[in-house]
Parts: structure tokens; C-alpha cells; sequence
């Protein structure tokens, strides 16, 4: 397998270094960590908010640094959750005295290490709380589980939590909005190839040439169901209608839609897809208030798609709408 | 279990590690996602190195060392899993010499911090379902290194027919039949490198 890389064990730090060449007017690495924060971090009068999790999900998660967005994200190794002391340097490179909340996507290793990081920072003194994702429709919510992965829709957490805390809310009314979203943001996905791991150089499950795996995560793990290939169409139909019943969706709702490319889909097919969406919601007379189609939450070079839709109110757009200065959400 | 014998469990364990990495990382890509043993090797190998570099007064302090350097290297969800497995152990070892009981003991503190931190019970499909078999067979027959090992084998092959409920597998539910937990396969190394390391003089 070919990649453009120097060395597997380098590809994080090599990831971070040119990441903030690239944005250095707004974002600076903490020394000695994973850690991309605000150039200006800690924002004085403003909760802090910081997310991260594996690497191989660009432009998540430090691409969603920014003012409107987070105030710092950790990077793990590739799809792996990052270590406590990380999350925990993070956590006090943005903390201004107004507490600080953890955006974690409900991964076993994520919410253990991010958890881990809150112990740490609680023991000196940082006001802290956490809020976990788990949009992801695919996998069966019950005690039987470790429950929803948290996917793509956690960028709509990002956001939204992001604009309510540069209003100066507090770490209660942000995470209030956090929570807000996570109740009302469904995602599912489909794979057409697996990623392939820079370390091991292996493809990360096996599929056949006209198979696709539906329902899967965004760690190269499989999904819940091999199938045959068939249309666009018909794909994001079975998407689309496991997704609009957890919503319990009217003809007066209104959503913001994303779909989202795993990392090696051309943007013409996600816009096939978003056509096809677009369609089944004006079936069931449902608005669409916002779109976002790209790359925002991928797998490496996974093709293949997620699509999510959240469920807004008025001020869920207008939080929606609010600038955003992150490099890869800019409003 | 001396402290020299301590250093060594950790040393051969990581040994166990580099060697076992691709075979640990190929469970995991049939049931995870494919890094298990990439993460373990990374981790112990960073524990072994700051194992060696130091000496140490007691058994606790060498355990302790291991555990956050675990910690803070490995990530996943592997990392507050041993790394908390491991400073249990030094917590119930400290002031104490490590022998008989003193194994049980550490080995309940260690159970008891994965459950707690993993939020998991027996019979998931977890690496508890080869710690707790080796603690029981402990409790009742006293420890015995050879004993330990031999029961963490049947344990680790036994998790082969559980069906997942914790962890990235729980995903496949009953697709997560008929494969090992990764988790309990590099458990069970940790076992053998204990025998290992108990036959050495110190």
C-alpha cells in the first residue's frame, strides 16, 4: 500500500507540525503534547472547550480549533484515544477560570482516558464536565452494548456548544446546549473500501469488490452488515430511514443535514447522496435549514459516506449560523 | 517476588509484546480495530525502558513506575486499563513482601480497578475473563506461578465462545463469537511472564 508518510511512527507529530504552519495566525501547539489550542487560549470571560480523539479523522479534530469552535483539541495515535496527560495538558492550556467542558465520543478508550484527564484536572482545582456523543444509529443502544459510537454529528456539537460559550454561557448552559444537540443528531454511515492503517499496513476489515459494509464506525472497525453493492439511491435511502424514525420527525421540523465524506469518496458522489436526502426529507415535508457536505469526520482513506441530520430549533440555528473561525468550519 | 524479579516481569512481558505484536493486532482487526498490539508493544516497551532505568527499593515501586508510564503511552482503551491494573497492584503491594496471599490481593485490587474503570463484568468477553479465573484458582488453591499460568491458557481460550458486550466487539454482537478477546490474549501473556520471571534468581 502506498502512503505519503516518512516514517508510521512520526505521522501525528509530522500531522501536528504542518498543521500549524499552515494555520499559525489562529492556532499554536502546546509544548510537548498532541495538543493544538487557540493562539490565544485561554479565552478570558469563557468556558473552555476542548475534544480529541484517535488520529486519521482530519480535518477532526484540531482542524474544528477556532474561535466559534473548540478551544483545543488532543490527538491520539491513529484511531486511538489519546493518553490522560494529554487530555489533561489541554485542559489546562484553555481553562480561564470559567471551567472547562470535554466533548467525547462515546468510544470505550476516549471516554476512560477523557474521564481519567477530568480526575487529574479536578484535583487541582479546574472546574470541569463532560458531555458524550453517541449519534451513531448503526449500533444498538442497550445494556448489552458499550452503546452509540459518537461520529460525525459530534462537528454539530462542536459548533454549537462552541458559539453558545463565546456568548460567555456558563460551563452549565453549555453543556446544556451540548446535550441539546446530542439528543437531537442521528448519523449513519456506509463503507465501500476499508482504511488501511499507517502502522500495521493493512487493510482494516476485508470487502469484496462489489460489497459495501453498512453501519460503520469511524475506526476503520467493521460495520454491522456486508451487502451487495447497489445505487446511490438506494444506499442512502436505507440510510436516510434509520436515521428519521430515532428523530420522530413532523411535517413543521426542521433539520441541518450533513454528509460526509470517510476520506477517499469524490465529492460528486456526496453530492449524489445529499440530492437523494434532500429528496426524502421534502417527501415527508421536512425543511432543511442547513447543509453540509465534505469531508468533516473520516477514516483515513476509507470510501464511502456518512450522512447525518439534526433535529433544529431556533436557536440551534441561530447558534448554527454564528461565525466560526476553525479551518474547517468557517462561517 | 522480589524487586528484581518485579522489573523482569515487566521486561518479559514486553518482550511477549514485540513478539506477539502482529499476532495481537490480527484478533483485533477481526473483532476491533486492529491495534491492539501496536499500542501494547509501544507502551511496554517505553515501561520497560524506565523499568531498567532506575533502581528501585520495593516490588510497589517498580509496579507503580510501569503503571504510569503505561498510562500516559499507550492510549485506548488498553492504556487506563493495564496502566490501572498495574498501579492497583503496587497500592495492595506496597510494605509488603509479594508472596502467597499478597498475589491474591493484588490481583483483586487489580480486577476490582478494571471493572471500575471499564465499567465491565465476568463473562463480557473482556480481559476480566482471564484475570478472574487466575484470582479464583489463587483464592482457593494458593499461589502457584506454573498453576496461574495453565488457568490463564483455558481461561484466554475459553473467551473464544463469549459473545461481547464490552468494548469496540460488543458492535458485532454475535459476530464476536468464535474469535479470542485480544484483551484476554495479552492478559495472559502478563501471566506467563510472571512464571517467567518467579523462576529467575533475582
Amino acid at each position: 500500500m502506498k502512503k505519503l508518510i516518512n516514517d508510521p511512527n512520526l505521522v501525528i507529530t509530522e500531522m501536528l507540525d504542518g498543521f500549524v504552519a499552515a494555520h499559525s495566525s489562529s492556532v499554536k501547539r502546546v509544548e510537548n503534547t498532541t495538543v493544538v489550542a487557540r493562539k490565544n487560549a485561554p479565552v478570558s470571560g469563557k468556558v473552555g472547550i476542548v475534544s480529541g480523539g484517535g488520529s486519521g479523522h482530519e480535518p477532526a479534530h484540531a482542524g474544528y480549533v477556532g474561535e466559534g469552535m473548540l478551544d483545543a483539541a488532543v490527538s491520539g495515535e491513529v484511531f486511538t484515544s489519546p493518553t490522560p496527560d494529554q487530555v489533561f495538558e489541554a485542559i489546562k492550556a484553555v481553562d480561564s477560570g470559567k471551567g472547562v467542558l470535554l466533548v467525547i465520543k462515546n468510544y470505550t478508550g476516549d471516554v476512560m482516558n477523557f474521564e481519567m484527564a477530568a480526575e487529574l484536572a479536578e484535583a487541582e482545582g479546574i472546574q470541569v464536565d463532560q458531555v458524550v456523543v453517541n449519534d451513531d444509529v448503526a449500533v444498538e443502544d442497550s445494556s448489552f452494548t458499550t452503546g452509540r459510537r459518537g461520529v460525525a454529528g459530534t462537528v454539530f456539537v462542536h459548533k454549537l456548544a462552541g458559539a453558545m460559550a463565546e456568548t460567555g454561557a456558563s460551563l452549565e448552559e453549555v453543556k446544556q446546549t451540548a446535550e441539546k444537540v446530542v439528543q437531537h443528531v442521528r448519523t449513519m454511515g456506509v463503507a465501500l473500501s476499508p482504511c488501511i492503517m499507517p502502522s500495521s499496513g493493512e487493510e482494516s476489515f476485508e470487502l469484496g469488490d462489489k460489497e459495501i459494509e453498512m453501519g460503520i464506525g469511524i475506526h476503520g472497525e467493521p460495520g454491522i452488515e456486508k451487502k451487495p453493492l447497489v445505487s446511490a439511491d438506494e444506499i442512502t435511502d436505507e440510510m436516510v430511514e434509520r436515521i428519521l424514525p430515532e428523530l420522530e420527525l413532523n411535517g413543521n421540523d426542521e433539520v441541518a443535514v450533513m454528509v460526509n465524506g470517510m476520506g477517499a469518496t469524490p465529492e460528486m458522489e456526496l453530492y449524489i447522496v445529499n440530492r437523494k436526502v434532500h429528496e426524502l426529507l421534502a417527501e415527508k415535508s421536512v425543511t432543511v435549514s442547513h447543509t453540509f457536505v465534505g469531508e468533516y469526520m473520516t477514516s483515513l482513506e476509507m470510501a464511502g459516506c456518512s450522512i447525518t441530520v439534526l433535529k433544529v430549533d431556533d436557536q440551534l440555528k441561530e447558534l448554527l449560523d454564528a461565525p466560526s473561525q476553525a479551518p474547517a468550519f468557517r462561517i | 517476588m522480589n524487586v528484581n524479579q518485579t522489573a523482569a516481569w515487566i521486561t518479559h512481558y514486553n518482550q511477549h509484546l514485540q513478539d506477539q505484536k502482529d499476532y495481537l493486532t490480527s484478533l483485533d482487526r477481526k473483532i476491533g480495530d486492529g491495534d491492539h498490539g501496536i499500542n501494547m508493544a509501544r507502551g511496554f516497551a517505553e515501561a520497560a525502558k524506565a523499568v531498567e532505568a532506575e533502581t528501585f527499593e520495593t516490588s510497589a515501586d517498580v509496579l507503580k513506575k510501569a503503571a504510569m508510564t503505561v498510562m500516559s503511552k499507550v492510549g485506548g482503551a488498553s492504556g487506563p486499563l493495564y496502566g490501572t491494573a498495574l498501579l492497583k497492584m503496587s497500592m495492595a503491594a506496597k510494605g509488603k513482601n509479594v508472596e502467597g496471599d499478597v498475589f491474591a490481593e493484588m490481583f483483586e485490587a487489580a480486577i476490582d480497578g478494571i471493572k471500575q474503570r471499564g465499567k465491565a463484568e465476568t463473562g463480557e468477553k473482556t480481559m476480566l475473563d482471564v484475570w478472574v479465573p487466575v484470582l479464583e484458582e489463587v483464592k482457593s488453591s494458593g499461589f502457584d506461578a506454573a498453576i496461574v499460568e495453565e488457568t490463564a491458557q483455558k481461561a484466554m481460550e475459553a473467551t473464544k465462545d463469549l459473545t461481547a458486550t464490552k468494548g469496540r466487539a460488543s458492535y458485532l454482537k454475535e459476530r464476536s463469537k468464535g474469535h479470542l478477546d485480544p484483551g484476554a490474549v495479552s492478559s495472559y501473556y502478563l501471566f506467563v511472564s510472571l512464571a517467567e520471571a518467579l523462576k529467575e534468581e533475582g
